[in-house]
């Protein structure tokens, strides 16, 4: 009984292939949109919560400077006014797990034939710590490597394959700046950051070898900036206001003057990023929802020019014995195999636009069971709601009225 | 006496015009029996096609009752009534009627679909009944493909598909030529035979002569009822 009415449902779409695509175009289209939307948005909440994991968890940042209402007196990092002992003070704050002074830049690296621009983050074992960031094989530095301004370095993977291609790092020796380095570990893969970029492209070495032996300084003993990470994510504000108090007192600032360091809770930071492209994949889904809507109606239009069309044929299935009820079926039927179907394509279409965005523009996109069984569910129930009335209205029909009908 | 297959007692019917309402059956009374064949006939407009849209369960009486099998059709419901159209009643229209994107026996089966038939079942049927009508040769093909008698034929197999022990039929040969006419006929007379209970419309004496007895219409009443006489020798 089904089966024969989805081959009458099948057909009658058959005989005016046009129109059954145009009308089935409005599905495909909407169900597309909404699919690669959704995979785009998903995608970048993906995205952000991998560079919000690699960057490590209740993080804080300071960098030395000023912040004024009044203009910038002296750009961030600019100032010498964090010290390493300051990293040091803060560290033995209550609520602090680690801190770490850093000294960041770049340099030319050397192994053999090869040659590498990449980062150098001069820093010491903490550092470490408060990015959750390990040693996969070799060994990591230690304090005393800091205190004595060891020649060594750990090698991030996108670094390492630069230089080493498939040879083994740990224990070559390579070249910063003229100065032999002997690489003592590799760094587990970290991904992107929050602002794109590439963290395992990078070489962490001692603070002081980077202040004295790479980078030099005018001033030893002060940093550019410094990374905390609190015990828990609750007690964050309250550590933030501990470590300005702590660092206002530290640098003798009196009551009415502009702190001389940037603080930030880069966590909080991460977190409404990742609030914001929630919403912003919540919005693109919206709006692509209103085009499925579109096509709904579009079906109902079409739906509703059938009925009328096939008036006399109504009236002669009815004369046959066929009820309300199958005159109902029929139509609906048709609606939705239209919508499923355009339903279907639409899936395939959105799927490799999925594909295709992620090929040529490189941002991570993903495709949920989630999100194509709601693009389905809903194609479903358009089908469903924007089919009813129409064929509510073939199946109310009177028999004799519908067989008059020329 | 036995209970008759159609009783009509005091039937009226009028339709709503924009010169007012128009009375196009006026106090019928009629009985059938099993078996019977009868011819109604009458002049363009006396309400023929009324009456049997009525005894057909497509449109209903404005007042009377009609009783059919004993039942009263006036307390049936929309699914009933189609219950009744699909398995009591036989319907064969002058202009066949079939559905011109459906294959000839996908329109004999097509009555089967609604009383829930599978498909094999469905299939049997409807070539037991081409055969019957002597187009069995003709099953795929389409009905813009055949001729007018064969199309009538098919819409004969088609209402006969679900065994009604009831024929109506509105000016079934009125648009065929008088020879296709009369083959028809003899297929309404075999069907007689075989015991169904016809009721034809025409109003060529030729075809009228094939029925048992004649009912003749006139602006909405019946004017005569009787046997038909033997043909002339
Ligand atoms: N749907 C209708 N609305 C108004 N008048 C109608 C309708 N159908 C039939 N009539 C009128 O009722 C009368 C009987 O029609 P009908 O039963 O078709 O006659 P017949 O079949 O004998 O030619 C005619 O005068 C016709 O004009
Ligand atoms: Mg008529």
């Amino acid at each position: 009984m089904m089966l024969a009415m989805l081959g009458e449902a099948w057909r009658a779409m058959g005989t005016n292939r046009l129109r059954t695509f145009l009308t089935m175009l409005g599905m495909v289209i909407g169900v597309g949109a909404v699919v690669l939307m959704m995979a785009i948005g998903q995608g970048a909440q993906y995205a952000i919560k991998q560079s919000i994991s690699s960057m490590g968890s209740n993080l804080f940042i300071l960098l030395a400077g000023h912040t004024s209402s009044g203009g910038v007196r002296s750009g961030s990092g600019g100032a010498h006014t964090l010290t390493v002992d300051d990293a040091e003070a803060i560290a033995e704050l209550p609520g602090i797990q680690a801190a770490a002074p850093v000294h960041p830049g770049s340099a030319q690296v050397i192994y053999g034939p090869n040659n590498w621009n990449t980062a150098i983050i001069g820093t010491t074992p903490a550092y470490l710590d408060a990015r959750s960031w390990t040693v996969t094989s070799g060994s990591a530095f230690t304090d005393s490597d800091v205190r004595s301004a060891t020649r060594i370095a750990l090698i991030g993977k996108t670094a390492a394959e630069n230089l080493f291609g498939d040879e083994d790092p740990v224990g070559k020796t390579i070249r910063i700046r003229q100065s032999p380095f002997v690489i003592l570990g590799t760094l587990s893969v970290k991904g992107q950051s929050m602002d794109g970029r590439d963290q395992d492209d990078t070489l962490i070495i001692p603070l002081t070898t980077a202040q004295r032996q790479v980078f030099g300084t005018d001033f030893p003993g002060s940093v550019r900036m410094i990374m905390a990470q609190a015990t828990t994510q609750e007690i964050m504000p309250s550590v933030e206001k501990d470590m300005t108090a702590l660092l206002r007192q530290r640098h003798r600032l009196r009551e009415g003057m502009d702190n001389d360091f940037f603080l930030r809770n880069l966590t909080a930071v991460a977190n409404s990023a990742a609030e914001s492209t929630r919403i912003m994949s919540m919005l693109l889904g919206a709006i692509a929802s209103v085009s499925l809507l579109v096509g709904g109606i579009g079906i109902m239009n079409i739906m509703l020019v059938s009925v009328t069309e096939r008036t006399r044929e109504i009236g002669i299935r009815m004369a046959i014995g066929a009820r309300e009820r199958d005159i109902l079926m029929q139509f609906l039927l048709e609606a939705i195999i239209i919508s499923v179907v355009g339903c279907l394509i639409g899936l395939l279409l959105g799927i490799s636009g999925a594909l295709l965005v992620e090929m040529f523009t490189g941002t991570s996109v993903i495709i949920s069971f989630g999100s194509v069984a709601v693009a389905f569910g809903v194609a479903a129930t358009v089908g469903i709601f924007f089919g009813f009335y129409p064929a509510r209205k073939a199946a109310q029909l009177d028999p004799i009225e519908a067989l008059r009908y020329q | 006496m036995k209970e008759p297959v159609i009783r009509i007692e005091e039937l009226g019917k009028s339709y709503q015009t924009s010169a007012g309402e128009f009375p196009a059956l006026k106090s019928v009374n009629l009985s059938i029996t099993s078996g019977e064949f009868v011819a109604i006939m009458g002049p363009s407009g006396s309400g023929k096609s009324t009456f049997m849209n009525i005894l057909g369960c497509l449109d209903k009486p404005s007042t009377g009752r009609y009783f059919l099998n004993g039942s009263s059709i006036a307390e049936l419901g929309k699914d009933e009534l189609a219950l009744l159209r699909n398995r009591t009643i036989g319907f064969v229209f002058q202009g066949f009627n079939l559905l011109p994107r459906m294959s000839i026996a996908e329109n004999v089966a097509l009555p089967l679909i609604y009383c829930g038939l599978e498909h094999e079942e469905r299939r049997n049927r409807a070539r037991e009944l081409l055969s019957k009508v002597g187009l069995a040769s003709h099953a795929e093909s389409m009905p813009n493909k055949i001729s007018g008698g064969q199309q009538q034929r098919v819409a004969i197999a088609r209402a006969l598909v679900n065994r009604p022990r009831l024929i109506l039929a509105d000016e079934p040969t009125g648009n065929l030529d008088s020879k296709t006419g009369q083959e028809i006929m003899s297929l309404f007379d075999e069907l007689n035979h075989e015991g169904i209970t016809i009721i034809l419309v025409t109003h060529e004496e030729d075809i009228a002569r094939h029925a048992k007895r004649q009912v003749r219409f006139l602006d909405g009443r019946i004017i005569s009822d009787e046997l038909t006489r033997e043909t002339m020798p």
